[in-house]
C-alpha cells in the first residue's frame, strides 16, 4: 500500500440542531480504494463536503501529502487534486454534456468548442457512455448524467477521487465498467474514497473501510479482516437479525386473491402497449436492465406520463386514469424513481412532505388539525427511523437516504390499495432496507397489492412472488414460484428469449 | 436483438445531428415573428413601412433600449435581475448634458471633440460605479438582486433632481459644435428613397446605433465563446452545481452586474446623443421594456437560457408593434402599453406551449422534438 495521501484530523461540523460530524479522523493512502460506510445520516456526505470545501468545517485539520492545506471552496479542492462526484447530481442541466465535463477547470479565457467537443467525444467513447457531446445534459437520463459526472472527475488527473454513492443509479453492467475504471486509476496511484450502501460492492473493490455512526468515527478496518456481518453490526451499533427469516416469508404473498388491477394494452407517451394485472395482496415486480422500460411501465399505470391508450379495470370496474390525481383517487400510490425531480419538496418541512399526498386526497378544503398532522408524522418518522432534527426541519437538509424515507412515508400514509414502489431502497442503508422489505411483505399480508422495482435482483426475489421481465421496452417473460431464481432472472433479461426479434 | 444492441444503437445516434435546442428555437421564433409582422405591416399599412428609413428610425429611437436589453439578458441568464438600468440611463444623460453645457465645471479652452469624449468617459464611469456597488451588495453580501437594484433605481432617479432641478437641453444657439458631433448621422444613399418632389433622400442612421449593434455582437461573442459567458449560463442554470463544478459563483455574479451597469452607462450616453436632453423622466420604465424584450427574445426569467440576438429582435418586435398600433389609427398612448402587455402574454404562452409540446413528444415534426429525456 502506498504512502499516506490525505489525512483529516478531528473534523467537527454542526448544522443548526444536528452535530453532523464529531471529531472524525480519516486517512487515505495512495493507490487504495477506501470505502466510507455508515447508515443514512451518519455523516458521510458531510465529511466529503467538508473535504471539498462545500461546507466550512468547524474545527479540524486537513493535509494532503503531509502539507496542511486550507480548503475554502470547491475550486481550492480541485487545485489540490481532489475531484468529486457528489451524491446528488451537481451538473448544470442547461449546458451541453461537453461543457459539463470541462467547465470550471482552469479553462482558457476563450472557449475552444471544437477541441472541447472532440475531447469529450473521446472520453465518452472510451468510457462507453451513451451521450453525445453537444447534447443538453438535461435531456440525458439520470444514470447517464451520473456517468458524465464520473467522466469529468476521471479526466481531471486527480490525486484523490471521491465517489459519493455513484452506483445507486447504474445497472450491473455499468457498475462493472465503473469498477474496472476505479481499479485502473488505483493502479496509477490515485486514492479513491467510495461511498455506497451496497455491501457486495464494497467487498468487490475496496481495500479499507472507515465506518461512521451518528457523526462519530467507529473505526478503520482492512477489508479482509472485517466480515460482512461485522461491518453491518459496526454500522448499526447492533447485530443484524438475520435476513433469513425474511426468506421464509417469501412465497406467502403468492397466495393470490381476486384480481385488483388489470390493464389491457396500456400505453403512454413513454411506454409501448402492455398487459398487466395484479391480485389483491400480491407483491410483484418489473425487472430488466436500466432503460428496459420498467419505470416507464409503472409510470403509465399511475398516469405519470401521458396515457395514450388502453383499458384499465380496478376490481373489475372499468376506469379512466389519465392523471396522477385520478390514479390516487382510484387507490393507487406511486413512489417515483427520481425523487429529486418528482418527489421531494426541499423547502417544505418533513411533516408537510409526509402529509402532502394525504392532504391532496382529502382535498385542500378539508384541512387536518395540527395535532393530527404531527401525530401522523411522528408515527412514520419512528416507523421508518427517519433521522431528522424535528418535524419542522426542511426536507432539503436531510441526508439522501432519509429524504427517500420521507417520500415512502408519504405514500404509506395514504393507505392505497395498490402501491407502486420504484427503487424504494436506493441509497438506503442495509438495516432500513430489510426494514422496508419487511414492511412491504407485511402490507401485502394485510391485503395491499404492491409492485416493486429494484436494481437488486436479490431484493426482488426476496419480496416478489411474480416477476415481469422487460427488455428493449417489451415484456419478454414472466417468472413465478419455482422459476424465481437469480440465474433464471438473469437468463431471461439477457434473452434466452422465445421470441425472434 | 441482444441487450448489447441498445448501447450500439445509442452510439450510432451520436453521429446524427443534434436537434435544435430550446434556446435556439425560441430565438428563431422571435426572428420569424418579427419578419412576419414587418412584412404584414408593409403590405397592409404601406406608408413609412415601405421605406428602409423606417427600420433606421426604429433603430435610432431604440438604440439605448437595445443596449440595456442586452444588459438585462446577461443578468437574467445569470439568474438575477437588474431594474436600475433605466435610472442609470437617465442619470447619465443628465450628467453628460450638464457636463457638455459646462455646468459641472467650466470647460474653457477645451475643444468640442475632447469634451464629448470626456462626457463619454464620465458616462462609463457612472455605470461602473453603479456596477461596483450593486455587484458587491448582490454577489458578496448576498442581498436580493431585486431589492438592491430597486434601491439603485430610486437612487439614480433621485440623484437626477439633485444634480439639476430643471430639465436641460443642448441647443443650437448655445452648443452648436457639440450638437453637430453628437447628432452626426451616417447617410446611406443606396438605401435612400424619393420624397414628394422626387429627390432621393438618403437613409440616415445615428452613431448610437453602431454602438448598440457593436454591443450586441460583442456580448453575443462573450456569451458564446468565452469562459465568462459560459460561467454566466452555468450559474444561472444551477447555482449550487456551478459552485461544486469549481466556478467562482460570487465573482461571476459580480461580473454580471458590473457588465450590466456598465452597459447602462453606455446606453445613457447613447440616449443623450439621440435626445440631447437631461430630464428626471427620461427613459421612464425603460427597464420594463428591456425585460419584456429579453423575454420575447427567448430569455427565461428563471435563468440559464437566452441570447442577445433574440433580445435584439425582442426590442425590434416591441418597437414595431408600437408603430403598427399608431399607424392603425390608435394614437392614444395607452393602446401601445396594452398591446405591449398582450404581446408579452402571447409570447410567454407561445414559449411554454412550444416547450411543453416538445417535452411531451406530441405531433410535431421530428426536428422540433427533444431527444429522449
Ligand atoms: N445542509 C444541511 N443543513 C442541516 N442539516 C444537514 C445538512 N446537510 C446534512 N445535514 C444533517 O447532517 C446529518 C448527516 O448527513 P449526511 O448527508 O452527511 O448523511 P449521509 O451519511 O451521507 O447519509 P445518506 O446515506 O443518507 O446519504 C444528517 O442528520 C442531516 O440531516
Ligand atoms: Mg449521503
Amino acid at each position: 500500500m502506498g504512502e499516506i495521501l490525505l489525512t483529516m484530523r478531528g473534523i467537527c461540523k454542526s448544522f443548526p440542531g444536528v452535530k453532523a460530524l464529531n471529531n472524525v479522523d480519516f486517512t487515505l493512502r495512495a493507490g487504495e480504494i477506501h470505502a466510507l460506510m455508515g447508515e443514512n445520516g451518519a455523516g458521510k456526505s458531510t465529511l466529503i463536503k467538508v473535504l471539498t470545501g462545500v461546507y466550512p468545517k468547524d474545527t479540524g485539520e486537513i493535509s494532503v501529502e503531509g502539507q496542511p492545506i486550507a480548503i475554502h471552496s470547491p475550486q481550492d479542492a480541485q487545485k489540490n487534486g481532489i475531484a468529486t462526484v457528489y451524491q446528488e447530481i451537481t451538473l448544470c442541466p442547461n449546458l451541453t454534456v461537453a461543457e459539463n465535463m470541462f467547465i470550471g477547470r482552469n479553462e482558457n479565457l476563450v472557449v475552444d468548442w471544437g477541441k472541447m467537443v472532440k475531447r469529450s467525444d473521446e472520453l465518452l467513447k472510451n468510457l462507453g457512455i451513451p451521450a453525445r457531446p453537444k447534447q443538453q445534459l438535461g435531456s440525458c437520463s439520470i444514470a447517464v448524467q451520473q456517468m458524465v459526472a464520473i467522466a469529468r472527475a476521471v479526466d481531471m488527473n486527480c490525486k484523490v477521487l471521491i465517489l459519493d454513492e455513484p452506483t445507486s443509479s447504474l445497472d450491473d453492467k455499468e457498475v462493472e465498467m465503473l469498477f474496472s475504471l476505479m481499479r485502473d486509476l488505483k493502479s496509477r496511484g490515485v486514492g479513491i474514497i467510495f461511498v455506497t450502501h451496497f455491501l457486495e460492492q464494497v467487498y468487490a473493490v475496496s481495500d479499507r473501510i472507515t465506518v461512521l455512526r451518528n457523526g462519530e468515527l467507529v473505526g478503520e478496518y482492512v477489508v479482509e479482516e472485517l466480515p460482512q456481518v461485522e461491518l453491518v453490526a459496526k454500522m448499526m451499533g447492533k447485530e443484524l437479525e438475520g435476513l433469513s427469516d425474511l426468506d421464509k416469508n417469501r412465497g406467502k404473498s403468492s397466495a393470490a386473491g381476486e384480481s385488483l388491477y388489470e390493464a389491457e394494452n396500456l400505453s403512454s407517451s413513454e411506454a409501448k402497449p402492455f398487459d398487466f394485472q395484479i391480485a389483491k395482496g400480491e407483491v410483484n415486480g418489473f425487472t430488466g436492465l436500466l432503460g428496459s422500460g420498467r419505470s416507464e411501465s409503472v409510470r403509465a399505470i399511475f398516469a405519470a406520463d401521458k396515457v395514450t391508450g388502453g383499458k384499465v379495470r380496478m376490481k373489475g370496474k372499468q376506469l379512466n386514469i389519465n392523471t396522477p390525481y385520478q390514479a390516487m383517487k382510484a387507490g393507487i400510490g406511486y413512489l417515483p424513481e427520481d425523487r429529486k425531480r418528482d418527489g421531494i419538496i426541499a423547502d417544505l418541512s418533513v411533516r408537510e412532505n409526509i402529509i402532502l399526498a394525504l392532504q391532496v386526497m382529502k382535498g385542500f378544503f378539508h384541512p387536518m388539525s395540527k395535532a393530527q398532522m404531527s401525530g401522523f408524522a411522528d408515527e412514520y418518522i419512528r416507523a421508518l427511523e427517519i433521522k431528522t432534527a424535528s418535524q419542522d426541519t426542511p426536507v432539503g437538509s436531510l441526508s439522501g437516504g432519509n429524504q427517500q424515507k420521507v417520500i415512502l412515508a408519504r405514500w404509506l400514509l395514504t393507505h392505497p390499495e395498490y402501491l407502486i414502489l420504484d427503487e424504494p431502497t436506493r441509497g438506503i442503508d442495509v438495516g432500513t432496507k430489510t426494514e422496508i422489505q419487511r414492511l412491504v411483505l407485511k402490507l401485502a399480508e394485510e391485503g395491499m397489492s404492491i409492485t416493486f422495482i429494484s436494481s437488486e435482483i436479490e431484493e426482488m426475489l426476496r419480496t416478489c412472488s411474480r416477476l415481469i421481465v422487460m427488455r428493449d421496452r417489451k415484456i419478454v417473460g414472466e417468472l413465478k414460484g419455482e422459476e424465481l431464481t437469480q440465474s433464471n432472472v438473469m437468463r431471461t433479461i439477457a434473452g434466452g428469449g422465445k421470441e425472434n426479434a | 436483438m441482444t441487450a448489447n444492441s441498445v448501447s450500439t444503437n445509442e452510439a450510432i445516434t451520436a453521429r446524427r445531428r443534434e436537434p435544435v435546442s430550446n434556446a435556439t428555437l425560441l430565438t428563431c421564433i422571435s426572428i420569424g415573428i418579427f419578419l412576419t409582422m414587418y412584412i404584414v405591416a408593409i403590405i397592409t399599412l404601406k406608408g413609412g413601412f415601405t421605406k428602409p428609413q423606417q427600420v433606421f428610425d426604429i433603430l435610432n429611437n431604440n438604440a439605448h433600449l437595445i443596449i440595456i436589453a442586452c444588459a438585462l439578458t446577461i443578468v437574467m441568464i445569470n439568474g438575477s435581475i437588474d431594474i436600475s438600468v433605466a435610472g442609470v440611463v437617465a442619470l447619465v444623460s443628465m450628467v453628460s448634458v450638464m457636463f457638455l453645457k459646462g455646468r459641472l465645471w467650466p470647460a474653457e479652452g477645451m475643444s468640442d471633440g475632447v469634451r464629448v469624449a470626456l462626457a463619454a468617459c464620465i458616462a462609463v464611469g457612472i455605470g461602473l460605479m453603479f456596477g461596483l456597488v450593486q455587484g458587491t451588495l448582490i454577489a458578496y453580501l448576498d442581498i436580493q438582486p431585486f431589492i438592491v437594484t430597486l434601491a439603485g433605481m430610486f437612487f439614480a432617479r433621485g440623484m437626477i433632481t439633485i444634480v439639476s432641478a430643471e430639465p436641460l437641453q443642448l441647443t443650437v444657439s448655445n452648443e452648436p459644435g457639440i450638437l453637430t458631433i453628437v447628432q452626426h448621422r451616417i447617410e446611406m444613399m443606396f438605401l435612400g428613397s424619393p420624397n414628394k418632389k422626387g429627390v432621393i433622400i438618403p437613409a440616415r442612421m445615428e452613431v448610437g446605433v453602431i454602438a448598440a449593434l457593436l454591443v450586441v455582437v460583442i456580448i453575443a461573442v462573450i456569451l458564446r465563446k468565452t469562459r465568462l459567458g459560459r460561467h454566466f449560463y452555468a450559474v444561472g442554470g444551477n447555482r449550487q452545481s456551478a459552485l461544486t463544478l469549481g466556478i467562482n459563483v460570487k465573482r461571476t455574479r459580480f461580473q454580471a452586474h458590473l457588465i450590466s451597469s456598465l452597459l447602462a452607462g453606455i446606453a445613457g450616453f447613447v440616449f443623450m446623443m439621440h435626445n440631447v436632453s437631461g430630464n428626471a423622466t427620461n427613459a421612464t420604465a425603460g427597464e420594463m421594456d428591456a425585460i419584456a424584450s429579453s423575454i420575447i427574445g427567448g430569455t427565461l426569467l428563471s435563468g440559464g437560457v437566452g441570447n442577445v440576438i433574440g433580445t435584439f429582435f425582442g426590442v425590434m418586435i416591441l418597437a414595431t408593434i408600437k408603430l403598427i398600433v399608431v399607424a392603425s389609427g390608435l394614437r392614444e398612448p395607452w393602446w401601445q402599453t396594452i398591446t405591449t402587455g398582450a404581446m408579452l402574454c402571447f409570447f410567454i404562452l407561445l414559449q411554454s406551449v412550444v416547450l411543453s409540446r416538445r417535452g411531451h413528444k406530441m405531433k410535431l415534426p421530428p426536428w422540433l422534438k427533444l431527444t429522449k429525456g
